[in-house]
């Protein structure tokens, strides 16, 4: 697969149609966008309600989880979310009951959570999970089972946040009102909290820790200022993540580079552009 | 006979052993029109969230329309200072009053045309019909308080609980904002929390005073121990509050001693 070094775009496209006769590479691409959808949604509801640092703790906490199930021989799936619906429980507590020690406990949260991980897996004998693929995740090697989880959790997710929308609307631009209004706050912030912990660890099994993050905030940071309404932003956070995978997988094929990386420094290029032109725009509005 | 929408007997609250509210009793009635004074950390707010079912007192009662507050919360409309969060959140001024339109134990209910057309008569009645499609960051201080107004008033509420709403509004609006509420006060009563002494309208009925204990007038009449409670002056020092005025003030107060 060695590339002249000449930039002939339709070499680039043929190679990139040639990729997708590959059963891996078309997993690939399907994980990605089954992804995106996933983070798309609850991403948007994580910027919106400035819980990313939260979202943060929950994805390295559930290395511990890991680290658990394969120390007491657990099914890895029961293990991993069992350790992060608790761990996420235990933040969202925090960042109710004392808002200014939150981040904190988090942080605590987030390194001891890795590193009981860390070394649950050094005191397990045999064959053990590889750090990289957890960070960074195996997406070229998904089977076809984890696909077919992964979009049960897309429907679902899909499904949970259409019927409970003007819920978890109220609650996110106005708490107190949404109170008022006769609305569980309390309850469905952490049914909230619940959700996101599952899909991350859903998730981080097929793409990887960095990119969950990377997906769950870049794409809805982006779409957050150019949408009226909390759907759109959704829609917009799940089209612009999408868009990222696709190139990003398409350079980490044509370039021979490590895909779930590809995809972030796609999305986080795109960033960096978005910001200066904000600026811009604002300035030439006032 | 005028039953209360509020009554309010012998209520204590404490915070972390700091107590905050002392023996509070009072009645809102149909038609009253109250401002409700007192210096920061008083207790103003604490009483308003009382009465709104947000806090459960230490002591006494706290009933609206008869009921517990927190059961009958969605019959008062609540217009904060500001909404405390995310101020870029995505959402238009139309959508936040259509929030409004939430209801206990109403989740599934799909009357969305009619919830579309009462946020939008609401909008129409504070003058902000042309800003319905618009992002609500991108309205100023002014508008957005009328927004929420808006938004308090499509809950059809028995009363309107208005926390600081002139904090944001210069002078002139000011004036224009309280003939509103003037206009508002013939179907609904209103109970308007002011940090700010000088801004009590003319349109005002009644006074309620909070600084851990409760005061209330029946006239709409600033005392100068009103004046004391929240800018207290000792015998010797210089009173720190100048009072300035534009052309001449519109109330006159008692002497109180320099």
């Amino acid at each position: 697969m060695d590339c002249p070094t000449g930039f002939s775009k339709t070499i680039r496209l043929e190679a990139m149609i040639e990729a997708l006769q590959y059963d891996f590479m078309r997993h690939a691409l399907a994980a990605g966008l089954l992804a995106s959808v996933i983070c798309g949604i609850m991403g948007a509801l994580v910027v919106v309600n400035r819980i990313v640092f939260l979202s943060g703790g929950i994805a390295h906490a559930a290395y511990g989880g890991i680290g658990l199930a394969f120390f007491f021989g657990w099914p890895y799936f029961f293990g991993t979310i069992g350790f992060s619906l608790g761990a996420a429980v235990v933040m969202a507590t925090v960042s109710l009951k004392a808002k200014h020690r939150a981040d904190t406990i988090i942080g605590v949260i987030w390194a001891m959570g890795m590193a009981t991980g860390v070394i649950l897996l050094d005191l397990t004998p045999g064959y053990n999970v590889d750090l990289m693929s957890y960070l960074f995740g195996s997406i070229l090697t998904v089977p076809a089972s984890d696909l077919w989880m992964m979009l049960f959790a897309a429907v679902m997710i899909a499904g949970l946040v259409a019927f409970f929308y003007k819920d978890l609307l109220a609650l996110s631009y106005d708490e107190e009102f949404a109170r008022i209004r006769g609305v569980p706050v309390r309850a469905l912030y952490f049914a909230m909290i619940c959700m996101l912990a599952i899909t991350i660890v859903l998730v981080i099994q097929v793409v990887g820790l960095i990119l969950v993050i990377a997906l769950l905030t870049i794409p809805p940071f982006i779409a957050e200022k150019h949408t009226k309404s909390l759907l759109q932003m959704m829609v917009g956070s799940v089209v612009l993540s999408a868009f990222f995978t696709v190139i990003g997988l398409w350079l980490s094929y044509a370039f021979n580079l490590t895909s779930g990386a590809s995809i972030i420094l796609v999305a986080g290029i795109f960033f960096l552009l978005f910001l200066p032109l904000e600026h811009v725009v604002r300035r030439s509005r006032s | 006979m005028n039953h209360p929408i509020v009554e309010i007997r012998n209520v204590f609250f404490s915070y972390n052993g700091h107590e905050v509210l002392q023996d509070v009793t009072l009645d809102v009635l149909q038609g009253d029109f109250i401002a409700m004074i007192g210096p920061n950390g008083g207790g103003k707010t604490t009483l308003l969230k009382l009465m709104l079912g947000l806090l459960k007192p230490t002591g006494g009662s706290v009933r609206v329309l008869g009921v517990p507050a927190q059961k009958a919360s969605h019959h008062i409309g609540y217009v904060p200072q500001e909404v405390h969060g995310n101020r870029s959140f995505p959402i238009t001024a139309l959508d936040v009053v259509l929030m409004g339109k939430l209801e206990p134990g109403k989740r599934f209910t799909r009357k969305s045309r009619q919830d579309r057309e009462e946020a939008t008569k609401a909008l129409e009645r504070m003058d902000m019909a042309a800003f319905a499609g618009r992002r609500i960051d991108e309205l100023s201080g002014g508008q957005r308080q009328r927004v929420y107004i808006a938004r308090a008033l499509v809950t059809q509420p028995k009363l309107l609980l208005l926390d600081e709403p002139t904090a944001s509004i210069d002078t002139r609006g000011q004036a224009d904002f309280f003939r509103l509420l003037k206009k508002l006060n013939k179907d609904v009563a209103i109970l308007v929390v002011s940090h700010d002494l000088l801004v009590i309208s003319t349109h005002v009925k009644s006074v309620a005073c909070v600084n851990k204990r409760f005061h209330y007038h029946c006239q709409a009449e600033v005392t100068g121990e009103m004046i004391e409670m929240m800018y207290p002056c000792t015998g010797e020092e210089i009173c720190p509050v100048e009072l300035l005025a534009h052309g001449l003030p519109h109330r006159v107060l008692k002497d109180h001693k320099a």
